[in-house]
């Protein structure tokens, strides 16, 4: 600090714990809920301090989920969201770093009309085209598929322009040494480019990971089928199933177990997830 | 080993010709330098032998090749680049390798011949490192190390010593040339520092602008420069160019202060004539009252130790000169030098091509 | 744009852009334009005749008291969550610039509701609110007010807007701490020996020099709340209670999917691809500002 006032940290500090204490609090109170029996969780006021319930909760979310929410077991659905998630990050990346290698290391014709259409997409979120995009996989018969949940999702102007970013700072003179090495284009790509932009894929695996964990709009479209259902999907469901019979101890373990991976990877790859959100909004 | 012709090429982006056409005949094991201000289109040259450019008209073979439309990697080729190019994610050893593990050499000659080049360039310790663990001195010995291990033809150095400190760069200078002794590899070596051409090339290329100036040894090109650039190119400090007229008689060049000087040659058919004279700083002595020639008017006086430069005005005219006596020398600001030129030293150029007039 | 050095010209290239491109005709382009096109019919509520009608639907919704109603609830919306979730993290991040020790601390206790699913904010903080068992209900009950946000609009409203709003500090934080932390140390210093204290260096030196991470927050902020808080009200109040949750983008699903009114609900469709182009130049025409930045 540039003087020493100690009052001024100190206030700091404490508006800082404040702050923290604010965000956390809603967690905080989901782990509560999650700890404690069925009847605990009627009783007002709800407890603000953890029971011995947690184990026994997570065995019956897990494995038997929600009965009458009409969704399947927690587990299961974390299941088809990983898959979702893992589909989602792996296929934006993979598309992107061949297209952004394409316009960055081909002169060939259309490119830039290829760089605009990439583009576009930026201005066209799925909720603003909701209904005409589900017509489209319905046509294709890819509802209730994997693949209906990622691929319309894949294409992706923010990470195509930052592996386009990532390469323009490669300098020239590395492709003419592995030229004159021997090495052709796909060679090159793999060899030389791939590994350089490691910790680029890294740290966009991080955000898009998170990203398609997270997805809600689409799945509830092109998932009827309770066996294509995501955890995120399936806490709209019980909340609705709340009505009749508050089952909060377990909606409220599903929505732990919903925050976790994500939650996991945020916090465990904290300098990777800084870099990635950093990067792509340049 | 190889021979290099260049036959007649020129290069040109769109309208633009950057390359005018140029011939040249480099012959086997021989190691030579294109030198030129920057933009003067050397490292287009070099890189149109490479194949990293493409060449817009004319032919280039190497060997008994015509090179004009294959590979950098068909070429049989080496190449150091200025930032040396090592792939930043690769040990030495695989830096050193790729090319030919992309050539489907195997394993175990690869090996051999990495261990083998590690040895020449003392660079065995490293081969483990990444090329971000070394100094510049370090990188500069691995890039050449992964030139030497393909064992071309031929190598192009694209100004490999531009990116180190002064002191590195002498002793890396003498190191290749020991080194391109020993291997006897026809080299061809780009760079814009004078003294790094006259100390390595067995001939030198000067280009300006896209043309070639002159073509021939380093002791050509000092001794009997083709032209005024040239001759203001080579030599540090640079060639004094003074102003002057051709007597009559075409034996003296006559100065605007009325000063005159005896020419080398017969140049009666240029009397009366303007032209450039120029005249390195180095020869241009102290005349000890013998014959007093010219004389300069002393400015300003730079020690270098070996050497004294005197900076001051030509004769009884106001033009700049330099001049470079041996030794230490007691001079006063103000004082009149008298000089004295050994007229096989003078040189004298057209002022408007810029030709050498005397044969 | 293009390298100086590059590979020439072979049918590899167009190998390699065709995924992204057919993902992109398929999935992006075709139905934005059949959104387009669709908001220029009118189909009768059997589905057996459509008729073309010009600009009809979109005169319609401006003359719709309902679609204007949504329009200026989900401004109110948007800005109330970006200026809720900006000042509280401009807040926090300005004090954990001050901090040196545990500033990576906080930091890593601060930015996980990133993390966390839209739809799970929902979740957590219609829990907190139950009318029957929340614990606020019912520390709101104790203090003499009588929370429901399933009859009240106006407090489901807030609801909606603090689970956003808390989900959104997180990025707010990260974004604002960054900016700061570039801020030269030297600049920070000149102003202390000029006399200025904490807080007025605060406002006279940091905010006027991450102004251009401020605007560009807003920006981002807006377009979360316009475009991605379809989980939160999905979860948390299915747009009602009597409409009063009812955003844009919740219209569009709506309408589309539980109402099948397909040439209304693809006029909104092109109502917010407006939008978010105009938001998208915004947003670029801002980043090469923040190149010189």
């Amino acid at each position: 600090m540039v003087e020493h006032r100690p009052i001024v940290t100190f206030v700091s500090h404490l508006v800082l714990i404040f702050g923290v204490a604010i965000i956390a609090f809603p967690i905080w109170i989901t782990f509560v809920a999650s700890t404690h029996e069925a009847a605990r969780m009627v009783q007002i006021p709800l407890p603000l301090l953890p029971g011995d319930q947690f184990f026994k909760n997570l065995e019956l979310t897990l494995f038997k989920g929600l009965e009458g929410a009409g969704a399947p077991p927690v587990g299961f659905m974390m299941v088809n969201s990983l898959v979702m998630a893992l589909m989602i990050a792996v296929g934006k990346i993979a598309i992107s770093l061949i297209s952004a290698f394409a316009i960055v290391y081909f002169k060939f014709p259309f490119r830039m009309g290829f760089f605009w259409m990439i583009f576009i997409t930026l201005m066209l979120p799925v909720e603003v085209r909701i209904l005409p995009t589900f017509e489209v996989v319905a046509n294709l018969g890819m509802l209730n598929t994997y693949w209906g949940l990622s691929i319309p999702l894949i294409a992706s102007a923010t990470a195509t322009f930052m592996f386009r970013q990532v390469f323009l700072t490669i300098p020239d003179e590395l492709l003419e040494a592995a030229r004159i090495d021997g090495a052709g284009p796909m060679r090159f790509f793999v060899d030389i480019l791939i590994p350089l932009s490691r910790t680029n894929i890294a740290a966009l695996f991080v955000i898009l990971f998170i990203y398609g964990w997270n997805q809600y709009l689409w799945p509830l479209l092109v998932t009827t089928d309770q066996s294509m259902y995501t955890v995120v999907m399936g806490i709209k469901q019980m909340l609705e199933a709340a009505e009749q019979s508050p089952d909060w101890h377990q909606i409220m373990m599903t929505s732990l177990l919903a925050m976790l991976p994500p939650v996991f990877v945020v916090v465990f790859m904290q300098r990777l997830f800084v870099r990635g959100l950093t990067e792509t909004e340049k | 080993m190889a021979e290099i012709h260049l036959n007649k090429v020129h290069k040109s982006y769109g309208a633009d010709e950057v390359l005018h056409g140029v011939d040249w005949h480099i012959r086997d094991g021989e190691f030579v330098v294109i030198v030129g201000p920057s933009g003067c289109g050397k490292s287009t040259l070099l890189r149109m032998i490479a194949g990293l450019e493409g060449i817009s008209q004319g032919e280039i073979s190497i060997g008994e090749r015509v090179v004009n439309d294959l590979e950098p990697a068909e070429r049989d080729i080496a190449m150091v680049f200025q930032n040396y190019a090592l792939y930043p994610h690769m040990s030495v050893y695989n830096n050193m390798a790729y090319g030919l593990k992309i050539k489907g050499i195997a394993k175990d000659e690869i090996e051999k011949r990495v261990n083998r080049t590690a040895e020449i360039l003392e660079i065995r310790d490293y081969l483990k490192r990444s090329p971000r663990q070394l100094s510049g001195g370090q990188r500069q010995r691995v890039a050449m190390g992964r030139a030497i291990v393909r064992e071309p033809s031929v190598f192009l150095f694209d100004e490999p010593l531009s990116n180190l400190d002064a002191k590195l760069r002498v002793q890396m200078r003498l190191e290749i040339k020991k080194l391109q002794e020993r291997l006897g590899i026809t080299s061809v070596y780009v760079t814009h520092d004078q003294v790094e051409a006259m100390t390595l090339g067995h001939r030198l290329m000067v280009l300006n602008g896209g043309y070639v100036e002159q073509l021939g040894t380093p002791i050509e090109l000092y001794e009997r420069p083709a032209t005024a650039f040239v001759a203001g190119f080579i030599g540090s400090p640079s060639m004094n160019f003074l102003d002057a007229k051709i007597s009559e008689d075409g034996k003296k060049a006559v100065f605007p202060g009325g000063d005159a000087l005896d020419l080398p040659g017969d140049l009666a058919k240029h009397a009366n004539h303007r032209v450039t004279v120029g005249m390195r700083p180095e020869h241009l002595q102290v005349d000890e009252g013998k014959s007093e020639t010219t004389s300069q008017t002393v400015q300003v006086v730079e020690h270098l130790g070996a050497d004294t430069l005197v900076h001051g005005t030509f004769g009884s005219g106001n033009s700049d000169l330099i001049v470079r006596l041996k030794g230490i020398r007691t001079i006063g600001k103000g004082e009149v030098l008298p000089l004295a030129i050994d007229p096989r030293n003078i040189h004298v150029f057209d002022p408007d091509s810029g030709k050498r007039l005397d044969s | 744009m293009l390298k100086r050095v590059h590979f020439g010209p072979s049918w590899l290239p167009f190998a390699l852009v065709a995924p992204q491109i057919i993902i992109t005709v398929v999935f992006f382009i075709w139905p934005a334009s059949q959104a387009l096109y669709q908001s220029l019919l009118v189909e009768d509520p059997f589905g057996l005749k459509t008729e073309f009608v010009w600009f009809d639907n979109f005169i319609e919704l401006f003359g719709d008291e309902h679609y204007l109603g949504a329009f200026q609830r989900t401004i109110f919306f948007s800005f109330s969550v970006a200026f809720l979730s900006m000042t509280f993290a401009l807040t926090l991040a300005a004090m954990a610039d001050r901090v040196i020790k545990g500033a990576t601390t906080y930091r890593t206790f601060l930015i996980w509701p990133y993390a966390v699913a839209p739809v799970v904010s929902g979740a957590l903080w219609v829990f907190m609110f139950d009318p029957t068992l929340g614990i606020f209900t019912y520390t709101l009950g104790a203090l003499g007010y009588e929370w429901n946000h399933k009859l009240n609009g106006g407090e489901a409203m807030f609801l909606v807007i603090i689970a956003s709003a808390w989900k959104q500090v997180a990025y707010n934080f990260l974004f604002f701490l960054a900016a700061m932390q570039s801020i030269p140390k030297s600049l920070i210093e000149a102003a202390a020996i000029d006399g200025a204290g904490p807080t007025r260096r605060f406002f006279s030196i940091i905010l006027p020099l991450i102004s251009p991470t401020t605007f560009f927050l807003m920006v981002i902020n807006v377009v979360f709340a316009f475009f991605e808080t379809f989980g939160i009200v999905h979860a948390v109040t299915a747009g009602g209670p009597a409409k009063a949750t009812e955003i844009l983008v919740y219209k569009v699903f709506n309408d589309g999917f539980i109402g099948l009114d397909l040439g209304g609900s693809a006029a909104q469709s092109v109502i917010l691809m407006l939008i978010v182009i105009s938001l998208t130049v915004i947003q670029f025409r801002y980043v090469e500002k923040r190149v010189e930045y």
